[in-house]
């Protein structure tokens, strides 16, 4: 039992950095926009079949391809933003929101379709020689492409941070989530931090996407369970925190896996949304997120 | 310097402003009073560009204002202090100094606008580290203004800087704006505090219901209603 538990608790936090950095996307395109782009997991899906097709057809290192996916994802938020999002700019946040759910609804719709026809519905993952690689520590398994792709998360979450903290163009973006009014007196365009934060936002999907599909797999119909991943990581953790949304994926991971072992695989799905609720009810504001003024 | 003339402006439907004219010149220290929901932030909000005119013009010097989107007019030289400051809170005192000097011309002078800010508000420079929303009411109005200099300015809007504090730190805000314009910063004080304003300022304009009542140096004010009311009130 108890060296389940402990494997349990490594797998655990292995998805865990993925569901905060697909997360930390979310929060940062919602944080900045007040988009909520519910299609932020198909996007992710997407990540994942560019660095399949990138492997299978041409056959690129699956982690050498994360910069081309970053490549990819950001054209694809150019282009949602640009055809579809930066319509929605000027509403009140109230109609944002419940305009960019169904523009998101209906982009997610639109993509799984595409992937249906492009990579039919199998379940598709990416198997370089080393896909079977495991180290093991007092008797739990480590897989190291899992242990590369937390690693990975880590060190985007971790720019990411450095990014928002010491650059100008950073503090522009933590200032326009604050007041984004006030971001104007300072001379900022805001329209383009919000195009700024949408793209990165699709890229980072792009990279949690890519790290997916080698150290999981994908498939069509993945997306909306990803969005909803991310929604209850981003709530947990705060808008606007990473190091919150970081560690709330990685409670999320662990509680799944715990959830699994000691009670059932059936309540994985739901340990998530109980989470949801309390941090809801009890910490409105995340777990380390602080409240206004 | 600043030429506003016939300006209407709508929120939606509701007719903010009507036929605003007013002009402040360079090196003034000029004050716009007036009741509390009288039009005031709002002419502020048509000058940066918050707000878009439905007609009338806007110049400053030779540049017309009324279409260029709000973050365009920063860099013509307009620096507004928002009613309440609206300093980012969740960031330390340096930060948002930082912000002050986004536009690349300004922050090329980054370091001489710090000096000059913390010359002028040695409170600031104490403070530096902390985070914004830590700071007491008074400290919060002077790092509001002080981001606003750090464009170096050429034109300050202030809007209400008095609201909220106590009395002493009323009086020591206004020193330090009077200080300000003397070192060579045009402005255009909003305030409630109608009093306090009129002694301070060269010339004022009293804005009542959206409309321009009235203008001048202070005692031509007195007959008007508002005015009145704040000295004998």
């Amino acid at each position: 039992m108890l060296a389940a538990l402990a494997q349990g608790l490594v797998f655990g936090i292995l998805v865990g950095a993925l569901y905060g950095l697909a997360a930390v996307g979310l929060s940062l395109v919602f944080g900045v926009t007040k988009f909520l782009n519910v299609a932020h997991g198909e996007l992710l899906m997407f990540g994942g079949y560019a660095s399949f097709w990138l492997f299978t057809l041409l056959d690129v290192d699956p982690f050498a391809s994360i910069p081309l996916c970053i490549l990819f994802l950001l054209l694809i938020g150019l282009l949602l933003y640009k055809v579809l999002f930066s319509r929605m700019v000027k509403l009140p946040t109230e109609d944002k929101i419940r305009n960019t759910l169904l523009v998101g609804f209906g982009v997610g719709l639109i993509l799984q379709n595409v992937a249906l026809r492009l990579w039919t519905a199998d379940d598709r993952g990416i198997t370089p020689d080393y896909a079977g690689v495991a180290f093991t520590v007092l008797g739990v398994r480590f897989p190291i492409v899992r242990v590369a792709s937390l690693v990975i998360a880590f060190v985007f979450l971790f720019a990411l941070q450095l990014f928002l903290r010491r650059t100008y163009t950073g503090k522009a973006i933590r200032a326009t989530v604050e007041d984004w009014e006030a971001a104007t007196l300072m001379g900022i365009n805001v329209h383009r931090v919000y195009l700024l934060a949408f793209v990165m936002g699709a890229a980072l999907a792009g990279v949690a996407g890519t790290l997916v599909a080698v150290g999981y797999s994908v498939e069509p119909a993945m997306g909306m369970h990803w969005t909803l991943k991310g929604l209850i990581v981003m709530v947990m953790g705060g808008v606007g925190s990473i190091t919150g949304t970081l560690v709330g994926g990685l409670i999320l991971g662990v509680a799944e896996s715990a959830t699994a072992i000691l009670i059932s695989g059936n309540y994985r799905q739901v340990v998530g949304l109980v989470i949801f609720i309390l941090v809801l009810l009890v910490r409105p504001q995340g777990l380390l997120g602080t409240k206004e003024g | 310097m600043l030429k506003l003339e016939e300006i209407d402006a709508y929120y939606g439907d509701l007719q903010a402003l009507w036929g605003i004219s007013m002009q402040v010149n360079e090196g003034e220290l000029v004050a716009l009073v007036g009741p509390n929901g009288a039009g005031k932030t709002t002419t502020l909000r048509v000058i940066t560009g918050l707000l878009k005119p439905a007609s009338g013009s806007i110049h400053f010097h030779d540049h017309h204002l009324g279409k260029e989107p709000a973050h365009k007019i920063v860099e013509l030289g307009i620096s507004q202090v928002p009613e309440g400051g609206r300093i980012f809170t969740g960031m330390s005192v340096l930060e948002n100094l930082e912000l002050g000097a986004f536009l690349p011309k300004a922050r090329v002078n980054k370091d001489e606008s710090l000096k000059w800010v913390y010359s002028i508000f040695p409170r600031l420079e104490e403070r530096m580290e902390q985070r914004a929303g830590t700071l007491s009411g008074g400290e919060r109005q002077m790092l509001a203004i002080g981001r606003a200099l750090m464009s170096k300015p050429k034109l300050l809007l202030l809007d209400e800087p008095s609201f909220g504090l106590a009395p002493i730190l009323v009086e020591h805000i206004f020193e330090m704006i009077t200080e300000i314009n003397k070192q060579g910063v045009t402005v255009l004080l909003v305030e409630q505090n109608i009093r306090a304003a009129l002694e301070l300022a060269d010339r004022a304009y009293v804005i009542e219901n959206g409309r321009v009542v009235g203008q001048g140096v202070h005692e031509d004010l007195l007959s008007f209603e508002s005015v009145r009311s704040a000295y004998l009130g």
